[in-house]
């Protein structure tokens, strides 16, 4: 059997000669994300600003219209209706009550009542209401759990390695996370304690690949202590090439089925995951690698030059 | 890395086994095949979460502010009660405004007497060597009673501990379901109960705090006087719970819901829902004793501080059976009956957050989660297999076991399989290739140099498996974070993801290279086709 090799044998492509173009490049786009992020805000769901959610399923399809006035004619408050893939189920969401911290839903009350009696054989099939207090602290939990992961990853990298590669993490998450949040912020994909879990996913699988090139950088750094800090990059790049692909595409593949058959409810965990391992894959070259090249990262950095790799490593 | 002694591949195979063994009864779950699966057989079975298994989630907030209330309102009757006792102690202008209790006492040479008999009220809070109420005294001769900071704090936490099991007692009164309410926080109670679909029911249940009081009722009282909210010494002015208007009631008490043993719902004479009790001993003698000095004149039931009803007393009552009329449905009648008889909460609750699932809902999610699993592991093991040949068999036979032993883990402990954690297995799946992803790549790159064949696969094994360490910590990291300050579904995420990196670091590096190992043993290759 003839295996598939996705990265030919002895791949040497210059990463490190467009580094400046991708730098300015990723620093667009991470303003831009944040701007986007900042001025367009993102679609939150009730799990960040309170309210409620009720989602309907009906026996034959209905128009997003006729159900608009029906549930207006409620007077349940401003809400707003969004198909779920198909015109038979429907998303109805209600800002929460003003003026109180119970989540008061006797609005939730009517519209089970409601639905069923305006539209034979329809059914409510899950509501959720969340009151402002609870709102405001899983939203101020979920931001403090992005923070916490990020600052602790990059304490380990640097334990790992050198305080150098911590930076480097850290640079890489942030850009990560923001090019994210500015993907959320231009489709207008809702933003629910789902996708913080993606978000806080995003933090240890994007590192993933920076870690193995991070590796292999120390190793070639401790075996190669003549070579400039560029041809080696470049190496390290290439040496971990096909491993980088070809675990990529697995998580990729894997993500994809989920994202295109899995269940619609957590279509946002699945896409935020996709695009940062998309993402990362990119940054872990782009970004990780050439910040080190900024913060002087040579040979030296190492100061124990007796360890067992060392010692073990052979010229190829 | 031939070294591979027999105990070690029975021990291995053995976890293996067990992994695949544990995982058995939650993959047949709910099918015709699970009758067959022999009663000796470990019989552990993952817990689906509500979001799968349909159901109602409802988080319960302590009102502190009534719970301050209540507790004010319970210290003015004791310091009545204790006071009475010394007939020289006169007090006036009793007040409970600003979280405080005070009053006056009417003989200044009296102050000292009464200070006294209050410091008899307060109670040491264990360990922290306050008192759970300040007696201080201003002008001379106002009293003035503060609950302490740590009172205040203990009085919340027996609060809770008591309302919690009056809560489960009341949503499941034979203690047969599987039903979750934990204290959260210090304040709130979280009731999460499989299979109802309507919140609106549990509401129904915990909403009431269920605080019943038969009280006489005041006849002296001048019908104006108590419209306008005035009531004769010893007596109090409460609403009535339907229709408006209010009512003077004695403050002594007669009996109260905690004397009640039994509580059903029946009829009346009339054909109406009512609520029929039963006293324990003490109570029976007491209702018996006030209802046989009390024939012909109303007493009131009273719930909550509103009067449901104010019936004569036309015969002692002597049996300890009583009836509670009023206003009632059969529905509402009910859960008056489950409440009483589970007992009053000690603080009121309230709802800040539910949601709701149904099972049909979560039956679909299941099934379409299952069905991208497994395309998911096809189409990865496809690409192993026409990736690394011999070497992505390895890979794909530790993937398999991989799912198996965090389905097996996961049963075992009990662990709550969520929506999001069947995006976490996917996601696992996907990754846990990686390890073997990265040691194959870098057998490849020690046979490129020219490496015999042992020594490659062992350098690769040992080389790649530095980084593997370092990329998993880095995920559990993440997952650790994600599991401590998420709730409910995401922590289920999370923990799906933290059994995946421990089991695939086992079954991508070790499992693989045992089957490596034996490879090498039995059939001796002379080269990798890799």
């Amino acid at each position: 059997m003839k295996l598939v090799k996705l990265v030919p044998d002895h791949t040497n492509l210059d990463f490190m000669r467009w580094r400046n173009l991708a730098l300015i490049l990723s620093i667009i786009a991470t303003a831009a994300s944040i701007a986007f992020t900042a001025y367009r805000g993102l679609n939150l769901g009730i799990d960040f600003i309170g309210g409620e959610v009720v989602r309907a399923e009906f026996a034959q399809p209905v128009h997003i219209d006729d159900l608009r006035t029906r549930v207006d004619r409620l007077g349940v408050g401003e809400a707003s209706i969004q198909a779920l893939g198909n015109d038979r189920t429907y998303q109805i969401r209600l800002p929460k009550p003003a003026g109180s911290d119970a989540a008061s839903n006797a609005t939730v009350t009517k519209l089970r009542a409601a639905i069923p009696q305006a539209y034979p054989g329809a059914r409510v099939a899950a509501g959720e209401s969340v009151s402002g207090k609870v709102s405001e602290e899983l939203a101020q939990d979920s931001a403090m759990a992005i923070g916490f992961a990020m600052i602790g990853i990059a304490i380990y990298i640097w334990i790992r390695f050198e305080w150098q590669f911590g930076v480097g993490a850290l640079l890489t998450l942030a850009h990560d996370i923001a090019m994210t949040l500015g993907f959320f912020a231009f489709t207008r994909l809702q933003v629910d304690l789902n996708v913080v879990a993606a978000f806080l996913t995003i933090v240890g699988y994007s590192l993933n690949d920076t870690v193995v090139i991070y590796d292999r950088i120390r190793e070639n750094l401790r075996k190669y202590r003549k070579m400039a800090i560029l041809p080696l990059l470049n190496l390290s790049l290439n040496e971990t090439l096909a491993r980088t692909v070809v675990t990529s595409l697995t998580v990729l593949l894997a993500l994809g089925v989920l994202m295109l058959i899995g269940p619609q409810v957590i279509f946002g965990l699945a896409i935020a995951i996709f695009l940062g391992v998309v993402i990362g894959t990119y940054s872990s070259i782009y970004i990780s690698a050439p910040v080190l090249v900024w913060l002087g990262v040579t040979p030296h950095s190492f100061l124990k030059p007796e360890d067992s790799e060392t010692a073990e490593a052979q010229p190829a | 890395m031939l070294e591979f002694p027999r105990w070690k591949v029975w021990l291995v195979s053995l976890v293996v086994a067990l992994g695949v063994l544990l995982s058995i009864p939650s993959l047949i779950a709910g099918t015709q095949v699970a009758r067959y699966w022999p009663s000796w057989m470990p019989q552990y079975k993952v817990n689906l979460g509500l979001d799968l298994a349909g159901g109602s989630h409802l988080l319960l907030e302590a009102d502190q502010a009534d719970a301050l209330k209540t507790r004010l309102q319970g210290m003015e009757d004791s310091v009545s009660t204790e006071l009475r006792r010394d007939p020289r102690i006169d007090i006036g202008d009793i007040s409970t405004a600003n979280g405080a209790l005070s009053f006056m006492v009417r003989d200044p040479t009296q102050v000292d007497a009464a200070v006294e008999r209050m410091r008899k009220l307060t109670q040491p809070v264990a360990l922290t060597g306050n008192r759970d109420w300040d007696v201080t005294v201003v002008d001379s001769t106002r009293i003035v009673l503060t609950p302490t900071p740590s009172g205040t704090a203990k009085a919340l936490k027996d609060a809770m501990g008591v309302a919690r099991d009056v809560v489960r007692r009341r949503i499941d009164p034979s203690g047969t379901k599987e039903i979750t309410v934990i204290t959260e926080g210090g304040n709130r109670i979280l009731v999460e109960v499989p299979g109802v679909e309507d919140p609106e029911a549990l509401k129904r249940l915990v909403g009431q705090t269920a605080r019943l009081e038969f009280k006489l009722v005041d006849l002296s009282a001048n019908p104006q006087d108590v419209q306008q909210g005035h009531a004769p010494p010893g007596s109090q002015v409460l609403p009535m719970a339907k229709g408006g208007g209010f009512i003077a009631v004695k403050r002594r008490v007669m009996v109260s819901g905690e004397q009640i043993t039994k509580a059903t719902q029946g009829y009346d004479q009339n054909g109406r829902p009512d609520i029929e009790i039963t006293f324990n001993t003490a109570g029976a003698r007491r209702f018996g004793r006030t209802t046989q000095e009390n024939v012909g004149k109303p007493f009131a039931i009273i719930l909550d501080d509103k009067v449901l009803s104010y019936p004569n007393i036309n015969e002692p009552i002597l049996g300890g059976n009583a009836q509670i009329t009023g206003d009632f449905t059969v529905q509402s009648a009910n859960d008056l009956a489950v409440s009483l008889a589970s007992g009053k909460l000690p603080i009121k609750l309230i709802p800040i957050e539910e949601r709701t699932v149904s099972a049909e809902l979560g039956a679909d999610s299941i099934h379409k989660g299952a069905i991208a699993a497994i395309v998911s592991v096809l189409g990865v093991v496809v690409f192993m297999l026409v990736t690394y040949g011999r070497f992505g068999v390895y890979a794909n036979i530790a993937l398999v076991v991989n799912a198996f032993l965090i389905l097996g883990i996961m049963a075992m402990f009990n662990a709550t399989l969520t929506l999001p954690g069947i995006a976490g297995f996917v996601l696992t799946i996907g990754a846990a290739v990686d390890a073997n992803v990265l040691i194959n790549e870098r057998i490849r790159e020690e046979i490129r140099r020219g490496r015999r064949l042992i020594d490659a696969v062992e350098t690769g094994y040992h080389e790649a498996f530095r980084a593997i360490f370092d990329a998993n910590v880095t995920h559990v990291i993440s997952a650790g974070i994600m599991a401590y300050f998420g709730s409910g579904p995401v922590r289920g995420f999370a923990v799906v993801l933290l059994i995946g990196v421990v089991t695939s670091v086992f079954t991508a590096v070790y499992f693989t290279r045992m089957l490596v190992a034996l490879w090498i043993r039995r059939a001796r290759p002379r080269e990798l086709h890799i």
